[in-house]
């Protein structure tokens, strides 16, 4: 049991690690970060840079969904934005991920924020089918608009440098990707802290209050589609740069809904919720492939049902965690560390 | 009492073919207190929305030190020292008191997007700034520092009321406009609450605008009493005055007069339908 | 410009759009009584023409009994949805309940995938084939019929909602659940009914497109269409859903026939874009006003 956590400066009361022993979990965290692509398998190693990824999106569709309440269909799309600016800038002018990197998530901020407009005007379904044309929209761009795009045959990555060094294997990508990771829910974590956080929840919680104590709605609704979109595009080029070769067809409507699911499992709103869930939902497929295969010699052609048993998977985990438990994983995670906190006085 | 700090000329306000304010003017002396009363459906709650910004009205002005505002945007006229609370508790659920509060600072704070993201230099700076200017002033005197890192909506609807006020006193008004402060509120929370009043308009010099229905306290605390009916101003003065003005009594008690009554019910027939 | 085949393809994307407004009716009931937005339509019109499948060519039922007996079946879903997954997110936020209903359609696919396997079908004919000439103009029976058997439909539900006690009831607790509940409507049945009658409308639907169509568990994609009909007609507006499928069904047609398929999305979706910016309520939808 841990007795106090009494503070004795507003500067401590506004810390993000309140405790030594969160400071120290935390030093335990990035150390097995660190020794992680050392001591595992390339399949985990794969997993490992996949989740980084995911972390990045999620934590950018949460600011939108969770922090400002604005409902978005287009991540995946937005992702695809980054995706393909990332992938011509490299190939067309040889340029390093340091400069396709932030151009990309750039791109993307203003595609978020064009997108974000009917957000002034609507809400609710209208503003997700508002998002929902858009997405489809940019997929015709990607399909049609070949001189960049390449068409349905898409885009392979030539020039995947950075610093000079050409990231070819997933080794070399797991330390840009997780860093970055880091960054962002970083920047995510330290944006709550400061007035345009708050001013993201304000229009969640109450928009009209907001206007009127001084919270300009127009801009903080565009300001956080933009800043979600940067995250979308930076992840859709780190995507880009992990596979090595994007088609219209990588970032269908289904990558939006992935996210929107990753973030409700997670739980919406907070910081810790887009990483557990973009880790969860990264990891249930394959979880359930390993599944399968220890099932095979006992119900024939369990392979067949693996597909369809993702969908329905998926499916029950959005409709169970929205049923159950609305704040998801991170609410999870709060009762289990109570629990210790209060061990062994309170069982 | 000097110069007005805001004056009304001739709001009218409208919603389809109902009039809910009609060619409404008053001054409001700096450095009093004003309070604006009348039956349910009066327009009060109307007055202090397009004060605030949030209704345009179809005609009329609003001054503030002399200088025309009715085209700005409701956050500037909260930049500009308009701070008000609701009639019906608008905190923000999501967050605790302290960040409800430190959100009515938000119109004078400067941090930009990227150093929010790192939260060094000027966020960090700010945001200390900030907490240590709101505990030392608003959080010791509404004496709220017990609850302060508490969600709000785990509060009774007295210190509900009492954040909202904070959150108020946050964004450094020139004119606090309350709506129905101690509605709802039992005895105890009333007197808190009309001390607070009193003390920000005796000691902060603040300029208080209200909507009230509780006469007792109106009568005791206000400067000037300004008495709204279906829309339209049907009195002005002192509380004194006020009190004794047989329009104002007309309004709340009714005549006695039945023929006057049947006119007036005729008349509001006709303006419903029209 | 060929107009004999413009005047063609309007009348078969007219027909379309019958179809489509009897979704968008079921849409909009259910919208109507439960401010539910419902994302899973399109898989429920899929399920509900597997229903259809099983029952005629499975079992072999006639398609007296079949056809009743799959719309039914949709119907109860749509009960059963309300039921376990929609009731308990009563007053969540839009966004908790649109999940929701995504959620519903993911397990709906996967089930199809598993029952039924996840490759195309043909159900069984039932709509007559020959041709259908007036004067020159060529129109395809199984479009005609369907339209035709919409329409049907779509009338029995307007004069239902029109003249009915249970119509009524519906309206009423549309305008305000809690005056409605207090008059001694039960809205917990309202809105279990507004989810049968509204499913089975999207059931008919849903077994007229496959019966043109074909089948597969992904079938439910058409349903994108219906997303933006009710938004172009107006959310919460029956006259919006029936101007706003016909609206769509024609431009959509028209767009594949002298376009190309692939412009069919991009078509409708500028049009919405154009709408929302226009009149972000839609055609007939009512403004929601916004309170301090």
């Amino acid at each position: 049991m841990r007795i106090a956590d009494a503070v004795s400066s507003y500067s401590d009361d506004e810390a993000i690690f309140r405790t030594r022993t969160q400071r120290v979990w935390m030093g335990i965290l990035l150390a097995c970060l660190l020794a992680f692509p050392f001591v595992v398998s390339p399949y985990l190693l794969f997993l490992g840079c996949l989740i980084g990824i995911a972390v990045i999106s999620a934590t950018g569709l949460n600011i939108l969904v969770g922090l400002t309440g604005q409902i978005s269909l287009g991540q995946g799309a937005f992702m695809g934005v980054g995706a393909y600016t990332s992938v011509w800038l490299a190939n067309q002018f040889a340029l390093s991920l340091a400069v396709t990197l932030p151009l990309a998530g750039l791109l993307t901020a203003l595609v978020g924020v064009i997108v974000g407009l009917p957000s002034l005007r609507v809400k609710g379904l209208y503003l997700a089918i508002a998002t929902m044309a858009a997405s489809v929209i940019l997929h015709f761009v990607f399909v049609h608009w070949e001189s960049v795009t390449a068409g349905n045959l898409g885009l392979n990555l030539q020039h995947a440098k950075l610093f000079g060094m050409e990231l070819d294997s997933d080794f070399k990508l797991y330390f840009v990707i997780i860093p970055l990771a880091l960054i962002a829910v970083t920047g995510a974590r330290n944006l709550l802290r400061t007035r345009i956080g708050r001013a993201f929840i304000a229009v969640r919680d109450r928009d009209i209050s907001a206007e009127v104590l001084g919270v300009n709605l127009l801009r903080y609704k565009l300001l956080s589609f933009g800043l979600s979109s940067f995250y979308a595009g930076c992840a859709g080029a780190l995507w880009a740069y992990f596979f090595k070769v994007i088609t219209p067809e990588s970032f269908p409507l289904e990558v939006s809904i992935f996210y929107l699911a990753a973030i409700i499992v997670g739980g919406m709103g907070t910081i810790l919720g887009p990483i557990l869930g973009a880790a969860f939902m990264t990891l249930v497929p394959e979880m359930l492939k390993v599944l399968t295969l220890l099932l095979e010699p006992i119900i024939a052609n369990a392979q067949v049902h693996l597909a369809p048993m993702k969908g329905v998977v998926f499916g029950i985990l959005i409709v169970g965690f929205l049923l159950f438990e609305p704040h998801g994983l991170a609410e999870i995670w709060r009762k289990i560390q109570r629990f210790f906190r209060l061990w062994p006085f309170k069982t | 009492m000097s110069d007005p700090i805001l004056t009304l000329e001739g709001i009218t306000l409208s919603f389809g073919g109902l009039r809910a304010l009609n060619e409404v003017s008053f001054d409001m002396p700096e450095g009093g207190i004003t309070t604006v009363i009348g039956p349910n459906g009066a327009g009060k709650t109307s007055l202090f929305n397009t004060i605030s910004g949030f209704y345009r009205p179809q005609a009329g002005r609003v001054l503030f030190r002399g200088k025309d505002i009715s085209r700005l945007h409701p956050p500037k006229r909260a930049k500009l020292g308009l701070a008000r609370t609701f009639q019906n508790i608008a905190l923000f659920r999501g967050m605790t008191v302290i960040d409800n509060i430190k959100l009515g600072a938000h119109s004078h704070l400067q941090t930009g997007l990227l150093s929010a993201l790192v939260y060094f230099g000027r966020a960090r700076r700010e945001e200390l700034e900030l907490r240590e200017k709101i505990e030392s002033k608003i959080i010791d005197f509404l004496e709220i520092d017990h609850i302060r890192n508490l969600p709000v909506a785990s509060l009774s609807y007295g210190l509900q009321k009492r954040v909202e006020l904070a959150r108020a006193l946050a964004i450094g008004p020139e004119i606090l406009l309350l709506d129905e402060p101690v509605a709802g509120m039992n005895r105890e929370e009333k007197e808190d609450m009309a001390r607070f009043i009193l003390d920000l308009n005796q000691e902060w010099q603040m300029t208080i605008l209200m909507v009230e229905h509780d006469m007792e306290m109106v009568m005791d605390i206000s400067d000037k009493v300004v008495v709204l009916n279906f829309g339209e101003v049907i009195a002005q003065g002192k509380a004194a005055e006020v009190k004794e003005n047989p329009e104002v009594l007309k309004a709340y008690l009714g005549s006695g007069d039945v023929a006057d009554m049947r006119r007036r019910l005729g008349a509001e027939n006709a303006s419903g339908a029209g | 410009m060929d107009w004999l085949f413009f005047i063609e393809s309007s009348l078969a994307g007219l027909c379309t759009g019958a179809i489509y407004a009897l979704v968008a009716l079921g849409f909009v009931i259910i919208y109507k009584a439960t401010k539910v937005i419902n994302f899973a339509i399109g898989e429920i019109m899929m399920i509900s023409a597997y229903f259809f499948l099983t029952f005629a060519g499975i079992f072999a039922w006639p398609l007296w009994l079949a056809l009743p007996a799959a719309v039914v079946s949709g119907g109860l879903l749509g009960g059963l949805t309300e039921k376990t997954i929609i009731r308990p997110m009563l007053g969540e936020s839009p966004i908790s309940v649109i999940m929701v209903t995504i959620g519903l359609s993911n397990i709906l696919v996967g089930t199809a995938q598993i029952i039924w396997g996840g490759g195309p079908q043909v159900l069984p004919g039932f709509l007559p084939r020959q041709p259908i000439f007036l004067g020159e103009i060529y129109v395809s029976s199984k479009i005609a019929f369907s339209a035709l058997i919409a329409v049907a439909m779509l009338i029995c539900y307007l004069l239902y909602f029109r003249f009915s006690r249970g119509g009524v009831a519906l309206r009423a607790t549309a305008s305000d659940q809690a005056a409605s509940f207090s008059m001694g409507i039960s809205v917990p049945r309202v809105f279990n009914f507004a989810w049968i009658f509204g499913c089975m409308a999207t059931a008919l639907a849903g077994i007229l497109f496959s019966a043109s169509g074909g089948l597969s568990p992904h079938s439910g994609g058409m349903a994108l269409a219906i997303l933006v009909v009710v938004i172009f007609g107006g959310l919460d507006s029956i006259l919006g859903a029936l101007v706003g499928g016909l609206i769509i069904g024609w431009l959509e047609t028209i767009v594949g026939a002298f376009w190309g398929g692939e412009y069919k999305m991009l078509a409708i979706f500028t049009l919405l874009t154009l709408i929302l910016v226009i009149k972000p309520y839609g055609l007939f939808g009512t403004k929601e006003i916004e309170r301090l």
